[in-house]
């Protein structure tokens, strides 16, 4: 069985900085995704990041994820398997693993769970139809293999990814014949909104899907407007010929590993779903189990990264690894955390994240 | 379709290589998953559900989602959405659940 000082499941932005930060410290690292490559949802992500410069910001995703990868495979002490997908993790500190098809164990001191989040399903007639994509699938289709979903998209949501996906489809050829948002207000920034806006793109608030049309894949839908009380409104209901309805409604954490550790998980809406509980440091209730990107709380890659480096320096350090000064640099984290998190856009994330947070008589010592 | 011209983005594609759908010749390419080759043919229906025979296609893409499931090399529910598109692959709709034990 092969043995290292920390484990990391999940090669996306959390998972690459706690890498580099749990490599940096001094730690052996083994870092594994399910995947044929590295950077996670960030090998989609054609956009420039927003935040300071320390967060990368003005930089685009795809360009974020090659540094990182490139960070990695020039550490020494950070060994990478991909197609290696996470089995069981248990309290003796073996994971099992399939890799290139094999079941193996390995051991390790610590383990990072840095998993991320999956496409959230909306409820409606037909929403199983072939056509209906979740936003990401779009992404991928469309920015890794170079394919365009459809013709004509119903983009659902008006958070920062509908409108960023709405644009990226813009710039790949397509038509976007609206955007949908249940809310009466646009959930994205406004910079994102007012790009597919300028391109001719109408923003329906208050608006929502009532059903997807067709045989074998999607030919229509129906929308109608919602009222004060998310009602529908008698009258407005209209049909729109779209092939595809890319759904982006939010994300779910994949916190499957976690639940079968027995880590203590909790639902927490503000966080889009079950949970973690979690320390100041990024542990679990399992001691030999730490958590970092959207699987500790739905948020986005500048505050997974820095959660990342968060807890790659926190299990190195609770291993007495200390090559770089790590106390230093896990409060320079913290504080990255706190400014990405400030502001009324914040808002959500801060009251999530009180309610995950351990009090201080639940914490390990 | 796929795309040939992008403002930001410049693919390149491994080679081509062909692959069996439903007993149907398709070209794909290499590096790319079997549910993007599908696509980028102009299949989007890749199985029937269990219980109603309703057409399915991928939601996810990433491999969680289970909407995906096809026969590959008679090998069924297998996520195409993750699974790397080979050549000479053989690729078939999966009606329903699909039956273990076919497999080697």
């Amino acid at each position: 069985m092969e043995r290292f000082n920390i484990c990391i499941i999940g090669g996306g932005p959390a998972g690459l900085r706690a890498a580099i930060a749990a490599g940096s410290a001094g730690a052996e690292v083994l870092l594994i995704d399910e995947n044929d490559r590295l950077g996670g949802q960030l090998i989609k992500q054609t956009h420039m990041f927003f935040g300071s410069e320390k967060q990368d910001a003005g930089t685009r995703g795809i360009d974020i994820a090659q540094q990182l990868v490139n960070k990695v495979q020039s550490m020494t002490n950070v060994k990478v398997y991909l197609r290696c997908a996470a089995l069981g993790l248990y309290d003796d500190k073996v994971l099992t693993v399939l890799h290139e098809k094999k079941y193996r164990k390995i051991r390790a001191e610590k383990f990072i769970v840095a998993t991320g989040a999956s496409e959230r399903m909306l409820a409606f007639p037909g929403n199983d139809l072939p056509g209906v994509y979740g936003a990401g699938a779009v992404q991928t289709l469309m920015n890794v293999y170079g394919i365009v979903p459809g013709q004509r998209v119903l983009m659902i949501g008006a958070g920062n990814i509908g409108l960023i996906v709405s644009y990226q489809l813009l710039q790949a050829g397509v038509e976007v014949v609206a955007i949908l948002e249940g809310s009466p207000h646009i959930g994205g920034y406004l910079v994102h909104a007012s790009k597919v806006r300028r391109a001719g793109v109408p923003i329906l608030t208050s608006h929502t899907i009532m059903q997807a049309i067709g045989t074998n894949a999607v030919q229509a839908a129906e929308i109608c407007a919602l009222d004060s009380h998310w009602a529908r409104l008698p009258g407005s209901e209209k049909t729109l010929e779209v092939d595809t309805i890319c759904l982006a409604v939010g994300l779910s954490p994949l916190s499957d590993l976690l639940w079968q550790a027995q880590c203590r998980l909790t639902y927490i809406a503000e966080l889009g779903g079950h949970v973690a509980w979690r320390d100041a440091n990024l542990c679990t209730s399992e001691p030999h189990i730490y958590i970092a990107g959207d699987v500790a709380g739905v948020e986005e890659a500048s505050s997974a990264m820095v959660e990342g480096e968060l807890a790659g320096l926190a299990a190195a350090k609770s291993l007495g690894l200390a090559r770089v000064d790590v106390d230093t640099a896990m409060s320079q984290a913290r504080e990255q955390l706190i400014a990405l998190r400030a502001g009324p856009v914040g808002e959500k994330i801060r009251t999530g994240l009180a309610l995950a947070q351990m009090r201080g008589d639940e914490q390990h010592a | 379709m796929r795309i040939n011209e992008h403002p930001i983005l410049k693919f390149e594609r491994g080679k081509r290589i062909k692959f069996s759908y439903n007993g149907q010749e398709l070209e794909g390419y290499e590096n790319e998953t079997i549910a993007a080759a599908l696509h980028a043919a102009g299949i989007k229906e890749l199985s029937k559900s269990a219980v109603l025979h309703r057409p399915r296609g991928f939601f996810c893409a990433i491999g969680t989602c289970s909407s995906c499931l096809m026969v590959v090399d008679g090998v069924p529910n297998v996520r195409v959405c993750v699974e790397p598109l080979v050549e000479g692959m053989v690729v078939e709709t999966q009606q329903g659940r699909g039956e273990l034990g076919g497999a080697v």
